[in-house]
């Protein structure tokens, strides 16, 4: 997993709320049996005015010249500004995988989905909640301002902007450290082997009809 | 220190609390899919690590398969999606590779998962459950702590048999009163979103409690927990009574003799103390719920079959005003026009949410003797699994089905995502079982309006939607 530590970078609106996972990545896609590749397809059905297929050269469909992130203004975004309960619907990773693929980094919301906030953080994304009045002012100073950037800074827990701006954010020490230090905590987990075992095999035990084969 | 049944769950599964607030959770059964294992078996191989405990996992390919009986019948070799074929093919070899349990297509027991698990007694009361699907959720109706998890998850299940999670608050859904006949499970949690909200369960795991929630069947209580997800809940539950152990009493992996006893004694104990706090108490009545019927593109966007879809220009909350217009125009409809107005072009009768024997026979009712109208292209009857469709065959539901004019099919996920063939034209109106009515869900341009099984089989014969309460009546 690449790690997060300080980034800068272009914001881009998606002003709509309860955006799902269904829209990020369209169940076409699903049917990869691969991790990367995904960006060409990011909010597929907003974003081309046709319906996109899997292994589809994306470079000569028709755009949809009303979707934000087709605007030249917004071209490199790597800040996603968003509504309330972003991510909301299925347990899709491929959602975190369109975004990461995209160029995304951070996604500053109100409120997340729980599974698809659970998801950003094993890609190396940075799902931030941020009071919905704050994040209002920046939808609007984002669409006043063309260019408008911002800077998160992981370790220091906080988004800065120009004039200023200080924005504190809250995340969880073990996510953050997973974050900074791109740790897989698969690895983490199996260093807890011992204590694993031990649980399983008072559980087993104990319940006894936990452990039959389904064959 | 009374405990509800979400604390008792997670004690008892409880390997490692971390100072950090994370803490190790002991799952006891994993249920794989063919759409979100791939990269996880990938990662695993690549990490050269096995699964812990290969008996807690449980495969069945559902999402992608085919429900077309011809197709059906020439195995892998007949599919025409190639793209699916390989993603059917790569789950069969993971499973063979790392020596997983799969109930293959060509299985008998083969359906959607998470129809599959508690069918077959794989899910068992009190157990954590997972699988790389949000609507694991479903589970939670036999006193399950059950819930959907992301492809790194897969890995880390696999890999290490817990789950590295934070507890969730407690919220109990009391539905007081009893369900008016023809009113169903699906409307009870319909109404209970629309309620709550999409976001409403987020952070939660939502007890459904009350003598309504007492008096649904288990398909009952599992078509309520699979939409807990649909309130932003990642778990649903109810706690285990008499009805529980009966309905898993005899279940192909169920246990059994000695054993069993000492099973019921422990699940005996699956319910919430009597003086347990939660940390939020929603309260419904039963009596005052009506067959349900979605007009907009989230959920919530729900309304009782006699209702009208709102008018955005009343509605002065400027974000609330721009969802419902967009989702009018989304959905090809009237501010203010009745839900009976709206005419439908397919019907979809099928999900992990509505695919039980119980939901066919519901239809079936409405059916017998009547025919789809002529304006409705399509009714899709799709059974949960080869169980749920054998039995359905064994009582002439099919049949109640075909003299109808719907269309009889193998069971798989189907047209409540419409990975495969089975999907809406754009443009298309459908009522459909299923639990999701997100933009382009059924299809490109599609627009779907979630109801029940009864309702979805009214709708089919009337060609607009109706109260299939009216429809009984006299019968
Ligand atoms: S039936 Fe629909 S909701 Fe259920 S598992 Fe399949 S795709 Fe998911």
């Amino acid at each position: 997993m690449q790690s997060f530590n300080v980034h800068t970078g272009l914001v881009a609106p998606i002003d709509r709320a309860n955006v799902d996972t269904d829209l990020i990545i369209p169940k076409q896609f699903l049917k990869s049996i691969r991790r990367a590749g995904f960006g060409p397809n990011l909010f597929d059905s907003l974003r081309y005015l046709d319906e996109g297929q899997p292994d589809q050269d994306c470079s000569s469909r028709p755009l949809n010249p009303d979707f934000v992130l087709n605007a030249q203004r917004y071209a490199g975004a790597s800040i996603l500004l968003a509504r309330q309960n972003f991510g909301c619907g299925s347990s899709r990773e491929h959602a975190p995988w369109a975004l990461e693929d995209f160029g995304i980094r951070v996604i500053i919301a109100p409120s997340f989905a729980d599974i698809f906030f659970n998801n950003c953080f094993k890609n190396g994304l940075l799902p931030i909640v941020i009071e919905a009045e704050i994040v209002e002012s920046l939808f609007a100073v984002t669409g006043a301002n063309e260019g408008y950037s911002l800077t998160v800074d992981l370790p220091a827990q906080e988004v800065r902007g120009p004039e200023g701006l200080r924005i504190p954010f809250e995340v969880d020490s073990f996510r953050k450290h997973c974050l900074l230090n791109g740790l897989d905590d698969i690895g983490l987990t199996l260093e807890e082997s011992a204590r694993i075992r031990d649980f399983e095999a008072a559980h087993l035990k104990r319940w006894p009809w936990l452990d039959r084969q389904t064959a | 220190m009374a405990r509800t049944l979400y604390d008792k769950l997670w004690d008892a599964h409880l390997v490692h609390q971390r100072d950090d607030g994370t803490a190790l959770l002991y799952i006891d059964r994993h249920l794989i899919h063919e759409v979100t294992s791939p990269q996880a078996f990938e990662g695993l191989a690549l990490a050269g690590r096995a699964p812990w405990r290969l008996a807690a996992n449980l495969a069945v390919p559902d999402h992608n398969v085919s429900t077309d009986p011809q197709e059906r019948r020439g195995g892998y070799a007949a599919m025409t999606d190639e793209v699916s074929r390989i993603q059917l093919q790569t789950l069969d070899d993971n499973c063979k590779r790392f020596g997983i349990h799969e109930i293959p297509l060509a299985d008998r027991r083969q359906g959607i998962v998470h129809v599959v698990g508690p069918e077959t007694g794989a899910v068992l009361p009190g157990m954590t459950v997972v699988c790389g699907d949000s609507h694991t959720s479903t589970h939670g109706a036999l006193g399950c702590l059950a819930h959907g998890i992301g492809t790194s998850e897969v890995e880390h299940v696999l890999a290490t048999q817990c789950l590295v999670t934070r507890k969730m608050k407690n919220m109990l859904v009391r539905v007081d009163g009893r369900l008016g006949a023809g009113v169903t499970a699906k409307d009870l949690v319909l109404a209970v979103i629309g309620e709550i909200g999409t976001a409403g369960g987020t952070g939660y795991a939502i007890e459904f409690g009350g003598e309504a929630v007492r008096a649904l069947s288990m398909e009952g209580r599992m078509t309520v927990c699979n939409m807990a997800i649909e309130a932003g809940a990642r778990a649903g539950l109810v706690a285990v009574d008499e009805s529980t152990i009966t309905y898993v009493k005899g279940r192909e992996f169920a246990p059994q003799g000695e054993i069993w006893e000492q099973a019921v004694a422990v699940w005996q104990g699956l319910h919430s103390d009597e003086a347990a706090s939660f940390d939020r108490v929603v309260v419904l009545d039963a009596s005052r719920i009506e067959p349900q019927v979605t007009w907009g593109n989230s959920p919530e966007m729900v309304l009782g079959i006699s209702g009208q879809v709102p008018d955005p220009s009343v509605i002065s909350d400027l974000d609330r005003r721009g969802s419902v217009e967009r989702a009018l125009s989304y959905m090809g409809l009237r501010a203010g026009q009745s839900i009976t107005d709206i005419a439908l072009d397919r019907v979809f009768i099928g999900s992990c949410t509505n695919s039980r024997i119980e939901d066919l026979r519901d239809a079936a009712v409405v059916a017998r003797g009547r025919h789809k109208a002529s304006s409705v292209k399509q009714v899709l009857v799709v059974p949960g699994s080869g169980q749920v469709k054998a039995q359905a065959e064994a009582e002439g539901l099919d049949r109640i089905f075909l003299d109808a004019g719907f269309e009889w099919r193998e069971p798989g996920c189907s047209m409540c995502l419409a990975m495969n063939a089975d999907k809406l034209m754009p443009g298309e109106h459908c009522a459909s079982t299923s639990n999701r009515n997100f933009e382009g869900r059924q299809g490109f341009g599609g627009r779907t309006h979630l109801v029940s099984p009864a309702m979805a089989a009214a709708a089919a014969i009337s060609g607009t939607f109706v109260d299939v309460r009216q429809m009984l009546a006299g019968e």
